[in-house]
């Protein structure tokens, strides 16, 4: 078992500036995700600490060791790739057990091992088939159990539930928590789709353009966000905005009053479900465009002090398109940020 | 809109009556010939006045050995760039280009390239003068020096005909997902085992049609040797135009002609079959 | 890579790249050099007395113009005739699911099994008769048989990569199966068919066994080449070899593209 320590981190491409200077702890058995929009550069991260991409600058330890300009085979990990990259010429239990051959362990031993990780994914039936007669859910686990059948320190995974459908994909997210935690693997797990990230990780990293803005638990990423950009990304509906101007630690919007903690032209940011309905006169003016019944509950889409807004109100509110009502936001779940920079404010934490 | 069925037929009709017209047609006759006694009932006096011929035995060798000589080296010599042109990020396309310019050069071309380098007073010679090893220009393409006219026209071969051998691998390697030989590397295989194990296999359907490409080409080889070393090398297709041509016997030069389409479509087979792969088994 | 291994890996690149460059511009040497490049000893490795005066003459000799000119339409012909009878059979392989779609495109890949130019032996017979015999278009029907494979396979992958649904969406605004193929799936495909054309005329500019098997006065130039090879002088075989190679060169680069559509498409 083994931390990962991501050291100022820096990749270009040609001109492009990929990472700009990256830091991340993994600590030892914990299960951290990189999540960001597409092209942020959480790929190429996971691939500088496989060893398949070079590193412009910075440093990669694991386990304490400098890695930095070992060959991925030297790193003593494991990897699950975005379209699995489970050989098509080796059946099953050949893919499975192929990290173990290359290590030369002896016959039995790997035997064991591939069976005790195709049992854990519960692929024993399949392992005389070749991978083309297999499922894209099959073919996950083959590639997984590969990961798993080395009993790797550290276990990287690229994206590796996105090509499923999504009812798979809900099943395999379970399923592959379940599994991780026994193994207690220290995992690095990139993603782009924020709910995978919050449900898996004792960690969420975001990164926007080739940096992390921010690393943080779960809950803490969603309530608490370092930017708009992570309240923006993480959630659904993403978190409001709404510009509010302050002086004397004190500001009004409609008929709510709001204490900040800085002066100046501020965003008061809250969730959709963080609020309080109430008549007009009694918070901030919120006029619906759009109300979807989503089952579960009821999502407003409107806008309120010329922001858009979107609230999260319990499936049996009786609001239709037009109406107006007011906001109360839970005083404990503000979220402030500043309206230059974007950056959360720090008094309130 | 949905198609009449008449509309494939009427597009595919022109080229398949085409080629039966002149594939066809010709490759029966070609056989036909061959078996012609000439009016008599001896049906094989064709192939036995091949086979009597001072130049047959000499021509298969010369042919045999030239395509054993020449496919293996060139296959090893189209991976060993095509691996190379995987690698390179910068310049890939210019040394491509380089690379594949013989695809262009015909073997009567090709063979009167090497001429320059390798007749009595060539390039070659003034280097090795220059170097102090010969003492004047010497000649290295008479039948008295069949073994470095034989080096001659391999060599010559080799820079004509690797490029199309080239540019199957590297279309082969493309269909190849980089994944695969990553993942292998990740999971502790160093370049050479990732190469033997991941992507050799999954080459192998390239690697076949590489080989049956070049091999039946190799078959044909016969202006290179000319434009080497004129008459000096007998080989199987020379045979048949000189006997075609030379001695107007268009029954001995059909006979050849048929030896030789024997010989490729036995060597398709035995590629066909020992390079085979499970269908199930490609990406 | 490390530093030395970098320079190992680019001095083998560039041993190659001069491998194949080498001996082409040694024979560009000996094609403008003429007579006196020619006999030298040693030889120079720099152009010396250089001038196209020494190509112009191998051109008047007597008959290699024609020659060329031969070539030329045999080549041109080849090109015309296997694009317009390749390129339907390419659209239909892309398009259609059809009975004989299997046993037409094993005809096609059996070509390759087989030394084709070869099969110009028996023809000799039937186009003296024809009175095909000796002329460019006798040598371009045989060149066609050797290219018609090529184009047919190169513009079926060709067709089959661009989208069906264009098609679909122009006959949905009323263009007509004609009209759909030539204001949408022409334009988009004409590079590639004009790759496949130059591949079509390199190939029967090549081409020595047939031409020569097929003509005797209005030799191609590959043929005349060939058949003077014995008698003619050092500096007008060099100088041969270079009009022959220049070009293939330039069709190569012109193609250079597309040169994995000409090859590679069909391994599959
Ligand atoms: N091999 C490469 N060459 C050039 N640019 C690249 C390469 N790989 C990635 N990039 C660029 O680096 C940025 C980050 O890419 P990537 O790490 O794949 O993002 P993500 O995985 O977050 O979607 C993107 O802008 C991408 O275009
Ligand atoms: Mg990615």
């Amino acid at each position: 078992m083994a931390g990962i320590q991501i050291e100022r981190v820096g990749k270009r491409f040609g001109g492009a500036l990929a990472l700009d200077s990256v830091s991340l702890d993994v600590a030892d058995g914990e299960f951290v995700a990189l999540l960001g929009p597409s092209g942020c550069g959480k790929t190429t991260l996971l691939r500088i600490v496989a060893g398949l991409e070079t590193r412009s600058s910075g440093a990669v330890r694991i386990g304490g060791r400098d890695v930095s300009d070992l060959r991925p085979a030297d790193r003593g990990l494991a990897m699950v790739f975005q379209n699995y990259a489970v050989f098509p010429h080796m059946t099953v239990f050949d893919n499975v057990a192929f990290g173990l051959r290359m290590q030369k362990k002896p016959r039995e031993d790997i035997e064991r091992k591939v069976r005790r990780a195709a049992a854990l994914l519960q692929i024993e039936p399949y392992l005389d088939r070749y991978p083309a007669k297999l499922s894209g859910g099959q073919r996950q686990r083959v590639a997984v159990a590969r990961a798993l059948a080395v009993e790797p320190a550290v276990l990287l995974m690229d994206e590796p539930l996105s090509n499923l459908d999504a009812l798979l994909r809900l099943e395999m997210r379970a399923e592959l928590k379940s599994v991780l935690r026994e193994a207690k693997t220290t995992t690095l797990y990139v993603t782009h789709d924020q709910t995978e990230a919050m449900g898996l990780a004792d960690r969420i990293a975001v990164m926007q353009q080739g940096r992390i803005v921010q690393a943080d638990a779960p809950t803490t990423v969603y309530s608490r966000p370092a930017s708009t950009f992570v309240g923006g990304f993480v959630g659904s509906p993403p978190m409001n905005f709404v510009k509010v101007t302050a002086s004397g630690r004190s500001a009004r919007l409609d008929a709510l009053d709001l204490r900040p903690p800085a002066d100046g032209d501020l965003l008061l940011g809250f969730r959709g479900e963080d609020v309080q309905l109430v008549p007009p006169d009694e918070g901030m003016t919120f006029v619906v465009k759009v109300a979807e019944p989503m089952g579960s509950h009821l999502l407003l889409t409107g806008s309120a002090a010329g922001c858009p807004v979107r609230v999260v109100a319990p499936p049996t509110a009786s609001v239709h398109a037009g109406d107006r009502l007011g906001l109360r936001p839970d005083p404990d779940r503000i979220a402030w940020m500043s309206q230059d920079s974007g950056l959360a404010l720090d008094g309130h934490a | 809109m949905t198609a009449p069925r008449w509309i494939p037929y009427a597009l595919i009709a022109p080229a398949a009556l085409f080629l039966a017209a002149l594939f066809i047609v010709p490759l029966v006759q070609t056989i036909l010939l061959s078996f012609d006694g000439g009016g008599t009932p001896d049906h094989l006096a064709n192939y036995r006045k091949m086979a009597g011929d001072l130049n047959f035995t000499l021509a298969i060798r010369n042919t045999f050995l030239l395509v054993g000589v020449v496919v293996p080296i060139q296959l090893a010599l189209a991976m060993g760039m095509a691996v190379m042109l995987q690698k390179m990020s910068t310049g890939r396309d210019i040394v491509l280009w380089i690379w594949t310019i013989p695809l262009g050069v015909s073997d009567l071309a090709a063979g009167l390239v090497w001429l320059a380098l390798l007749q009595n007073s060539g390039y070659l010679n003034t280097v090795l003068f220059q170097l102090g090893l010969l003492d004047g220009p010497t000649p290295w393409l008479n039948a008295e020096t069949p073994v470095t006219l034989f080096v001659g026209i391999v060599l010559a071969e080799i820079w004509r005909a690797t490029a199309v051998v080239l540019i199957v691998l590297v279309a082969g390697f493309q269909l190849i997902p980089k994944e695969y030989s990553e993942a292998a590397e990740v999971f502790g295989a160093r370049s050479w085992t990732a190469f033997r194990l991941i992507t050799l296999p999954l080459l192998k359907p390239s690697i076949q049609s590489a080989l049956i490409l070049r091999t039946v080409l190799a078959f044909e080889v016969f202006a290179v040797v000319y434009a080497l070393g004129g008459r000096n090398m007998p080989v199987l297709v020379g045979e048949a135009y000189a006997w075609q041509y030379e001695n107007q016997n268009y029954g001995v030069a059909a006979a050849y002609a048929v030896l030789v389409m024997v010989i490729s479509l036995a060597a398709t087979v035995v590629y066909l079959y020992a390079l085979r792969t499970r269908p199930e088994t490609q990406p | 890579m490390t530093g030395a291994r970098r320079l190992m890996f680019w001095s083998g690149v560039a041993a190659l790249c001069a491998w194949v460059l080498v001996p082409i511009y040694l024979i560009a040497l000996g094609a403008f050099g003429g007579r006196a490049a020619a006999f030298r000893w040693p030889k120079a490795f720099t152009l010396v007395n250089a001038s196209l005066e020494q190509l112009a003459t191998f051109l008047r000799i007597e008959g290699v113009w024609n020659a060329a000119l031969n070539s030329v339409i045999a080549a041109s012909l080849t090109m015309a005739l296997s694009l317009l009878l390749g390129a339907p059979a390419g659209y239909a392989l892309a398009r259609y699911r059809f009975r004989g779609a299997g046993a037409f495109r094993l005809m096609v890949l059996l070509t390759r099994a087989f030394p084709l130019a070869i099969l110009a032996l028996p023809l000799t017979v039937v186009f003296i008769r024809a009175g095909l015999y000796d002329t460019p278009f006798g040598v371009a029907l045989v060149h066609t048989a050797l290219a018609l494979p090529f184009a047919a396979l190169v513009t079926a992958g060709l067709f089959a990569g661009i989208p069906r649904e264009l098609e679909e969406a122009a006959w949905v605004f009323g263009c007509s199966r004609l009209q759909a193929f030539m204001r949408v799936v022409l334009p988009l495909a004409l590079p590639g068919l004009a790759a496949a054309a130059i591949f079509a005329f390199v190939i029967s500019w090549n081409e020595v066994f047939a031409a020569s098997v097929l003509t005797v006065r209005n030799r191609t130039l590959t043929a005349y080449l060939l058949t003077v090879l014995a008698e003619s002088p050092l500096h007008y075989r060099f100088a041969g070899g270079f009009v022959l190679i220049v070009p293939s060169v330039v069709f190569i680069f012109a193609v250079r593209r597309y040169l994995f559509a000409l090859w590679g498409v069909s391994n599959r």
